[in-house]
């Protein structure tokens, strides 16, 4: 009886808008659903930190370097929110890592595509960090405090992000011809990724309802898509830059841009860690980790010493 | 005056500016998430004090470069920086050990820097040592943590000393423009820190149980833009785009 009741409390607290709480009762399938979808966030934030940094030593002005350094930097500290609130749901830190380095959790599959020119920064600013602002605008609201709290104060960061992305993409598009072409590349090997960050249709998504029911979402994945393209369309053709879909006209009857679905096989094929950089992000992660043992170890070594230090320096006293 | 204005100044901002850039080949790669992030900031701090040079010494250039011509558009033979900010970082161990050689160097300085005459080092300085102060806390603790923490750590950390220390003794080197600067209360006597430097690095070594190697011999020769070879690669990635794209702007 217990039970029914508490599952009518959080029931009754999501009907009224109101935050769960890590010491709220919740349910199981809840609690599961929300590390799973954190966690990647996490790891998300990690990995995306890679195909970026790739340029931080490449960067063409020391402005630009500077604002790169900070955005990537932005980056770790996000991961650093959002495991911070995972835990908060009774994993640690060190579960979800190990989840990561074995390849067990996922991440955002877009992490999987190779930067590769300078245009490739400023178009995962503007399209990549774009797209995840849709997404995570919605999550401000979401049911549970911590990550909607988290979300507040990564979306303010992240808004910073998306400006400094289009920034680049204009100073290409208008700049030289060889420019404009980089700007142009990277939209066409970017456009179609971001399309599918957004997550597989409705209709195959397998998360989206008890995620919608729960709050944890509160739009659908064709939903944000399609409010994504509506915004983004036009700041293509400001840019003087074509998106590479020939279906991508107004339609005024649903006062939304027509457009072409992305090549959903590719999207499963990059899950299934076919990407040219699936290996390499997870081997980067790995060997960082593995270098980094044998500090983590001191570390931990040397406050030991200074515990024992201190005790017996207190026994002494 | 100019010239040694501009020679001077030109030496700060390069070696800011390639310290810097090997401290950014750290990000996304540190040992775990929050020293990521530490390393991170410092290295922001540090490219951020190395504009700040760059884009003077351009002004008192006088041929209307800007900071980025500077970075971008010099061969290695025109590069200032100490040789001791283009060695690799090598493991944490080194990259700490370096960090806390120059840190302590550098919160002596700017300290001193922060009193020029020259109203724009002098503000720059003075911007800079609060920045400092926190790196150099940084870089110490991680020296004494490795020198007490493992077996492991400790012989990295000797190591690591044992391969940068003859590039200690070029931070103290003077030339003509140092006492052309000295004489009108511009630059820094390098001479008047070098006892505050060897003591509290001493201390520090102590701390963390580090022997200084006995080869003393040290190595020369930044003020002459000559190099180790690594600086030519430093050079090469960092200047890829803009040498690519000689006309465009970024």
């Amino acid at each position: 009886m217990e039970t029914i009741n508490l599952e009518d409390l959080f029931e009754a607290k999501l009907a009224k808008n109101e935050m769960i709480e890590p010491k709220d009762w919740m349910p199981e399938n809840y609690r599961k659903h929300l590390i799973r979808q954190i966690s990647q966030h996490a790891h998300s934030e990690i990995v995306g930190m890679l195909p970026e940094g790739n340029w931080i030593t490449r960067a063409p002005s020391l402005r630009a370097k500077l604002i790169l350094l900070a955005k990537v930097q932005d980056e770790g500290g996000h991961g650093l929110y959002l495991y911070t609130a995972a835990e908060s749901l009774g994993i640690t830190r060190e579960e979800m890592l190990d989840a990561l380095l074995t390849g067990k959790a996922k991440y955002s599959s877009i992490f999987n595509y190779p930067t590769l020119s300078w245009a490739d920064v400023g178009a995962i600013g503007w399209l990549v960090d774009g797209a995840a602002i849709m997404n995570q605008v919605m999550l401000q609201r979401s049911s549970y405090g911590p990550y909607s709290r988290a979300m507040v104060r990564i979306c303010k960061e992240e808004s910073f992000h998306q400006r400094q992305g289009y920034e680049i993409m204009t100073q290409l598009s208008f700049g030289t011809s060889e420019q404009k072409e980089m700007a142009q590349d990277a939209l066409n090997r970017w456009w179609y990724p971001t399309l599918m960050m957004f997550g597989p249709p409705d209709v195959e998504s397998p998360n989206s309802e008890n995620a919608i029911k729960w709050r944890i979402k509160r739009e659908t994945n064709d939903q944000l898509r399609q409010r994504f393209i509506n915004q983004t369309a036009v700041q293509v053709e400001f840019l003087g830059l074509v998106a590479p879909d020939k279906n991508l006209k107004w339609n005024e009857k649903k006062q939304g841009y027509d457009y072409s679905d992305p090549d959903w096989n590719e999207f499963k094929s990059v899950i299934k860690g076919n990407g040219i950089c699936n290996k390499d992000r997870l081997l980067s992660r790995n060997n960082s980790h593995r270098n980094g043992e044998w500090v983590r170890e001191a570390a931990i070594a040397y406050g030991k010493k200074q515990e024992q230090k201190q005790e017996q320096e207190s026994k002494a006293a | 005056m100019i010239d040694s204005l501009y020679n001077y100044t030109l030496r700060l901002g390069d070696t800011s500016l390639i310290l810097a850039q090997r401290l950014s080949e750290w990000t996304g790669h540190g040992p775990f998430l929050e020293e990521d992030l530490a390393l991170t900031n410092i290295a922001l701090d540090i490219f951020g004090r190395a504009k700040g040079l760059l884009e003077y010494a351009a002004k008192k250039e006088g041929k209307g470069r800007t900071e980025d011509d500077l970075a971008f558009f010099r061969s290695d033979r025109e590069f200032y920086n100490l040789l001791i900010t283009e060695q690799p970082n090598g493991d944490y161990a080194k990259t700490m050990i370096r960090q806390s050689i120059i840190d302590c160097f550098d919160l002596l300085f700017y300290t001193e820097l922060a009193k020029s005459k020259d109203l724009t080092l002098a503000g720059i300085a003075s911007k800079s040592v609060k920045e400092i102060a926190y790196h150099k806390r940084h870089s110490f603790s991680w020296v004494v943590r490795f020198g007490n923490g493992t077996e492991e750590s400790f012989s990295r950390l000797q190591k690591g000393l044992n391969e940068i220390w003859a590039y200690s003794g070029e931070l103290f080197e003077m030339n003509e423009d140092d006492h052309n600067l000295i004489k009108e209360g511009i630059a820094v006597d390098l001479d008047s820190l070098k006892q505050k430097w060897e003591s509290e690095i001493q201390e520090l070594f102590k701390k963390a149980n580090l022997s200084i190697p006995e080869t003393l011999f040290m190595q020369q020769g930044s003020r002459k833009a000559l190099h180790s070879e690594h600086l030519g690669y430093i050079l090469a990635e960092m200047q890829s785009i803009p040498r690519m794209h000689p006309n465009a702007k970024w």
